[in-house]
């Protein structure tokens, strides 16, 4: 496996409400993460790490600190360069309303090709590729109304590949989903990060999906609290 | 473009906020063209009476006739008077009139009477004197017979070929009697005209009073009534201070102070249509913007551009009033149409006032179709510029504050 940095933030720091009673929701993070991981950040409600997915997906900016993306520092980006950043470079998946409810399945991950003007025979290849990938070639034309809630966030980790982008972040994609879609989402996921070498960070409460995980970073209080692979590594499917 | 395809799916989305928007829209565009399209009928349906008034447009004297109307106050017909009068932008048509009182008997009947001795062919393009005519023939200028009032003529017992008697005073006291076959009945709507009016021919007339070449005014019609102020001004620098520019507003001041009222009032009533107009779209839009701030941070997260969500937005607003413009635009041709054909009837005071000048109290709706496609473009830019207010949250958007639930 071609091992290459993506993620390399330092002195990472968030500070909310510095003028009454600061809250450090992130707190002097040190992270670094290589092409091919599968890394879980868990940690207790109020930890901070939808703050640091935050940071690092360039949604949000540190108060200090440097998060270096495939060699670029993005706190130095201004909002506009931010935007392309994030169109090219990071996959997003949410933990609910990922997709646009007036369109497709189809059309909601095709809309990030229509984004980066890319031609229609290749979107059209790509989103054939996708949705074999997430197993729903059949739902290609449904609307988000008409899929599961599992169905949405597979088409959702469709359409952060879609862009081919470094990394995907994804805070808490199973939290709104019950135990046979969450694994479900998971072995895809898995799949893509085995077969395909795609990188994922994402965060969770779900002992479940901590347990698959390659690496777990904890956090507590906005500060790393351990850096590990799980005790019992899960033999993947 | 994919963005303008999202823009239409996005407008079912909720469909009773846009029909919402819509029906605000439509109604607006509906409401305020025949709005417009009444107050600008009633205003040319009044020009259009005043003109065929026995007044005209614009008139012309001596300076003070007016306050004084006597022979003393009379003023030469002179060609180059007149074509200083012509060379006034706007002045298609004048006609010269003698007019002085008389006494008119016949059999034992006397009345008072207003004689007009006028161009008979230029009377009835100024002021359309030969569409009165109800009985007989219309005035020529080479015989000495006169036209009567109805009302006149009842009063006196006359008919078409029967003879009237006149005496009165002449120009510089000089006694005026004679004697005329009545060709033709006039009718007047205004009672004040209808009762004691009687026409001739200026000849005719000038000899009556002893006034050869004499005219106490000049009566214009102009080609078109909104240059009224500025033709009568220019007129008066052009002519000297020896003359009187009076215009038909000022004749008749109380007329033109209802029709002021009339369309002070459709402007307010149309500025307030507006603002409503405008808290309804800007009503359904906060709505939109509190429902969509989830899914537009999400766009924004993902990599999509504020110009492209700028783009999809204002589609969205431009499609959603425009079609509801269109709509109206439409629906609003025949519903002005029936009103032109079938035009409502004023009541009570404005009823009286109409009516004390011989004018039919309606208010028939202009066909025009500037009024069509103005409102729809008002209304359409009133849209257009409460669009504004999303274009401004989607810059001010941030995809970690509008992601947050
Ligand atoms: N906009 C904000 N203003 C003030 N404080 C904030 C804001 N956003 C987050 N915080 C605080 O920052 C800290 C970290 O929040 P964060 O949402 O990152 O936690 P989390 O680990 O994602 O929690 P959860 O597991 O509940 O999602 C919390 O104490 C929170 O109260
Ligand atoms: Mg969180």
């Amino acid at each position: 496996m071609n091992r290459s940095t993506v993620i390399d933030a330092h002195n990472v720091s968030k500070v909310y409400n510095p003028d009454t009673i600061p809250v450090y929701a992130v707190n002097n993070v040190h992270l670094h993460l290589e092409r091919g991981e599968f890394t879980a950040l868990v940690g207790p409600s109020g930890s901070g790490k939808t703050t640091l997915l935050n940071l690092i997906g360039g949604l949000d900016r540190p108060d200090s600190g440097e998060i270096i993306i495939n060699g670029v520092d993005i706190t130095k980006l201004s909002d506009n360069q931010l935007i392309d950043f994030r169109l090219h470079n990071i996959g997003f998946v949410f933990q609910s309303f990922n997709l646009i409810p007036v369109l497709t399945a189809k059309e909601n991950v095709e809309m990030i090709m229509h984004l980066q003007r890319l031609s229609k025979g290749d979107r059209d290849t790509r989103v054939g590729q996708l949705f074999d990938e997430i197993q729903l070639s059949d739902k290609l034309n449904s609307r988000p109304s008409e899929l599961s809630g599992g169905q949405q966030q597979r088409v959702a980790v469709a359409r952060a590949l879609a862009s081919k982008p470094q990394f995907v972040l994804a805070d808490e994609p199973t939290a709104n989903l019950d135990t046979k879609s969450a694994f479900n989402l998971l072995d895809i996921m898995l799949k893509l990060n085995q077969e395909e070498n795609i990188t994922f960070l994402f965060s969770t409460h779900d002992q479940r999906v901590i347990e698959r995980a390659r690496r777990v970073i904890t956090l507590v209080d906005g500060k790393i609290a351990s850096d590990t692979a799980p005790v019992n590594v899960a033999t993947t499917t | 473009m994919w963005l303008v395809r999202l823009a239409w799916l996005n407008l079912w989305r909720n469909k009773n906020r846009t029909l919402i928007s819509m029906a605000a829209v439509f109604f607006a565009v509906v409401l305020s063209t025949v709005l417009t399209a009444l107050s600008d009928g009633a205003f040319d349906n009044m020009v259009k009476n005043v003109v065929s008034y026995y007044t005209g447009y614009i008139q012309i004297h001596r300076q003070g006739y007016w306050d004084d109307q006597t022979l003393e106050n009379t003023i030469l017909n002179t060609q180059p008077l007149q074509d200083s009068i012509y060379s006034a932008p706007g002045v298609i048509e004048l006609a010269p009139r003698l007019e002085s009182f008389s006494l008119a008997a016949s059999g034992d009947v006397t009345r008072g009477v207003l004689v007009v001795g006028t161009d008979p062919e230029k009377e009835n393009l100024a002021t359309g004197l030969k569409s009165k005519l109800t009985q007989g023939k219309y005035l020529d200028s080479q015989s000495n017979e006169v036209l009567l009032c109805e009302g006149l003529a009842k009063r006196l017992n006359l008919n078409v070929g029967d003879t009237i008697l006149l005496i009165g005073q002449g120009y510089h006291g000089a006694t005026a009697a004679g004697k005329y076959a009545v060709s033709g009945l006039i009718h007047y709507g205004a009672p004040d005209l209808n009762d004691r009016m009687l026409f001739m021919s200026l000849n005719e007339a000038q000899h009556l009073y002893s006034a050869e070449g004499l005219i106490t005014t000049y009566v214009l019609l102009l080609d078109q009534s909104e240059e009224l102020n500025e033709t009568a001004s220019l007129l008066r620098k052009l002519l000297s201070s020896r003359y009187e520019v009076m215009t038909w507003e000022e004749i008749m001041p109380e007329l033109k102070q209802h029709i002021d009222t009339d369309t002070g009032n459709s402007k307010i009533f149309l500025g307030f249509l507006y603002v409503l107009v405008a808290m309804g779209i800007f009503g359904t839009m906060l709505m939109m913007m509190i429902e969509r701030s989830y899914e537009l941070g999400m766009l924004l997260a993902i990599g999509m551009k504020k110009y492209k969500m700028i783009i999809l937005l204002v589609s969205e607003s431009i499609l959603t009033v425009m079609v509801s413009c269109l709509i109206g635009m439409i629906c609003s041709i025949p519903l002005v149409y029936y009103l032109n054909i079938h035009p409502i009837r004023l009541t009570g005071e404005l009823e009286k006032t109409y009516e004390r000048f011989g004018f039919e109290a309606i208010l028939p709706t202009s066909t025009e179709a500037e009024h069509f496609i103005w409102q729809a473009i008002v209304v359409f830019c009133i849209g257009l510029f409460l669009s504004f207010y999303p274009v401004w949250r989607v810059i001010r958007l941030d995809p970690v504050t509008s992601m947050k639930r």
